[in-house]
């Protein structure tokens, strides 16, 4: 089984290579012209205005939360799923106690208006 | 020298690599990158421990999701792309000592320890790991109750990120 | 059986047959036939891009009643080289300020983790990269690598559109990952394993017929985690300039846009090998070529659906798009899941299982029109009423 994972290994490295080859062939055929214009950040045309960089607000932290906790289910689930042809009413009872309770969770999220002006 | 064992050994350096340079580095971006390498090398391990759904599963969740939400955090956070930080401070040099002290004698402690000296019993072969994993999920002698117990974790922490992210406003 | 029968089999026996003579031990030689096969794939995947973009912008054009590029060679087949060659000649230009490291590695990774996905895909009963029994799963988290380099795309660029881009690409592409790994469940229940080659194998009855509304929704969420419209927000040209690649010119652009085609062809072909069967038709039991046929034409009506969406769908806002998933697409799915897995149960191998599963289905949908219904009323009750304005009068 560990043997399954070698092609895998392999892609990884092949595919970066050729990634990396193709890339690299682009740097060296174009040509070099260096400008001041060109090196400036891109905005439009005009002059960059402020730092590069700013704050983010919340909402997208939040967004990030709520897929971790989705994922976390998705991972318990899986396992489950795999199984479910010799499963009894036991399995399914307490993968709908799962749900629910995550469920609660969600509810819990758009009362609050997590799930709004994402 | 088998060949899993050349392969452990790379990538064991691999990730304590990734990990002095993500304590090193002051560029907090570059920290949690090299974070990521470090998490896609413990997936690696889990690999070659023949537990496929658990390299997978680090990959999607700490790669995927966590390491996401880390860079998210860094960003929403940082007024600025230098840090200005310092690494080390004047008793880095000592600290370094007392730690090397402090790693020898554990190593010592740890050796004379008798379970280090023999080989643990292998894991059970299995043809299909995550079928056994999904009925031990569900057999009520298996893990069934921290099954229930990670649901209500997970709500937990549903409800905990919410309420950070939104604190009940005075007056509502 | 000849060339025909097998072609793969065929170069590799003849493989090995040219390296036998070399005495060399086997580890060598599973490592020299992993490696060829897999540059066999993965030149697969690159080469397919060519021809992709080509179907696209033909397709495309038709769709909007024009002919589409037929200049460079006959019907314009040669015009994805001519761009190519286009790309490759201009310049590279890096910001001064951008982090160059991360800057480069971006899109090599984009390109890395599309080229992955290929690693699992049963293009037969005997040619794939690997069967390892976490396909699935695989897929999902090889997935994560390109919002990776997404965000380092859009962080290295030290450009504040970038940057802003990066971050509500990030934020679709993991919004949308949530339905899209709640509907992969649906087959893995339906065939009881993870592996790609499993899910084929069971595939008798194909699973678009037994859930036809999880294909549905799969097929949403995977053309939104590509990032195509109408969820293309990543790359709005005509909004935050170009989003998270901003910055990027040459070729280093055009491994953004090759990974985003060959990505879009792929979600294609997982289409049809987790709910249309895979190669499976008849004769490709014997004959190996037939069943890669049959997949790449299933995987073309994927294909051909998503730049159907493109030409007739605008552009969806990005807090539209996420109430979308988050509200309605979720809940669905959970639903889905849980109707699938009960029915599943009840009628597992009786002759109503097909019919109990349609009408499974067929129930959820018009409960959810329902309930989008109630709703659409619920807000055009709260609207206030409209009060006349003067309207400007031409003198």
């Amino acid at each position: 089984m560990l043997l399954d994972y070698l092609p895998i290994a392999v892609l990884v490295a092949v595919s970066t290579i050729l990634a990396v080859v193709v890339v690299a062939l682009g740097g060296i055929l174009g040509p070099r012209r260096k400008d001041k214009r060109k090196s400036e950040p891109y905005e439009s045309g005009m002059r960059p205005i402020g730092p590069g960089t700013r704050k983010m607000p919340v909402r997208f932290y939040l967004i990030a939360v709520l897929f971790i906790l989705f994922d976390i289910e998705v991972v318990f689930f899986l396992p489950w799923a795999v199984v479910f042809r010799q499963l009894g009413l036991f399995g399914l009872i307490e993968m709908f106690v799962f749900i629910l309770i995550l469920l609660v969770g969600y509810v819990y999220a758009w009362k609050t208006g997590a799930l709004e002006w994402e | 020298m088998s060949t899993v064992q050349i392969v452990f050994l790379f990538v064991g350096f691999m990730i304590l690599l990734a990990a002095w340079m993500m304590v090193s580095r002051s560029n907090l971006v570059h920290s949690a990158l090299w974070l990521v390498v470090a998490l896609f090398g413990v997936a690696v391990l889990f690999v070659l421990l023949e537990a496929g759904y658990l390299a997978v599963i680090q990959v999607l969740v700490y790669i995927g999701a966590i390491a996401i939400l880390m860079i998210f955090a860094v960003m929403l956070t940082r007024g600025d792309v230098e840090s200005l930080t310092h690494i080390t401070n004047r008793y880095a040099g000592w600290a370094a000592v007392m730690g090397a002290f402090l790693l020898f004698g554990l190593v010592i402690v740890l050796g004379q320890w008798p379970a280090f000296q023999t080989t643990s019993p292998e894991a059970i072969e299995s043809a299909n790991p995550v079928l056994d994993l999904g009925m031990a999920f569900v057999s009520p002698d298996g893990f069934t109750v921290p099954f229930i117990v990670a649901s209500v974790l997970l709500l937990a922490a549903f409800i905990g990120a919410i309420y950070a992210a939104f604190p009940r406003k005075k007056g509502e | 059986m000849g060339f025909l029968g097998d072609p793969i089999k065929f170069i590799g026996d003849w493989l090995k047959s040219l390296i036998a003579p070399l005495n060399l031990p086997p580890v060598w030689e599973t490592f020299l036939s992993t490696l060829t096969s897999v540059i066999a794939v993965a030149s697969f995947g690159l080469l397919i891009v060519i021809f992709l973009i080509w179907v696209e912008r033909k397709v495309a054009a038709r769709f909007q009643d024009r002919l589409g590029p037929n200049r460079a060679g006959k019907y314009g087949l040669l015009q994805t080289f001519a761009d190519m060659v286009k790309l490759i000649t201009k310049e590279d230009t890096t910001p001064e300020t951008a982090d160059k490291v991360v800057f480069n590695i971006a899109p090599v990774l984009s390109v890395v983790s599309v080229l992955l996905i290929w690693a699992v895909v049963p293009f037969a009963p005997t040619w794939f990269g690997t069967d390892i029994n976490v396909g699935v799963l695989y897929i999902a988290a090889v997935g994560s690598f390109g919002i990776l380099s997404i965000l380092m795309a859009g962080w290295s660029s030290n450009n504040k559109y970038a940057l802003l881009g990066a971050f509500r690409a990030v934020a679709q592409l993991i919004s949308y990952e949530v339905p899209m790994l709640i509907m992969l469940m649906v087959p893995v229940l339906l065939a009881s394993s993870m592996g790609m080659v499993d899910i084929v194998a069971r595939q008798d009855m194909w699973f678009i017929v037994v859930a036809p509304l999880a294909a549905v929704v799969f097929l949403i969420s995977a053309i939104a985690e590509v990032g195509r419209t109408p969820f293309d927000l990543l790359e709005a040209e005509s909004e935050i300039v170009a989003g998270f690649h901003t910055e990027y010119s040459g070729m280093k652009f055009g491994m953004f846009f090759a990974a985003e085609f060959l990505h879009i062809f792929t979600v294609g072909v997982l289409f049809a090998i987790l709910f249309m069967g895979g190669w499976r038709g008849p004769g490709a039991e014997q004959f190996p070529l037939l069943g890669m046929v049959y997949l790449m034409a299933k995987s073309t009506v994927g294909y051909f659906i998503a730049i159907w969406m493109r030409s007739t769908l605008p552009r969806i806002r990005i807090d539209h798009m996420l109430a979308f998933n988050w509200k309605f697409l979720v809940p669905l799915s959970l639903a889905i899941l849980i109707v699938t897995a009960i029915l599943h149960k009840l009628f597992a191998a009786t002759t109503l299982y097909i019919p109990a599963m349609l009408v499974g289905n067929l129930v959820i949908f018009l409960a959810s029109l329902g309930a989008l219904r109630a709703v659409a009323q619920r807000q055009r009750k709260q609207r206030k009423p409209f009060k006349k304005r003067p309207v400007a009068k031409a003198a």
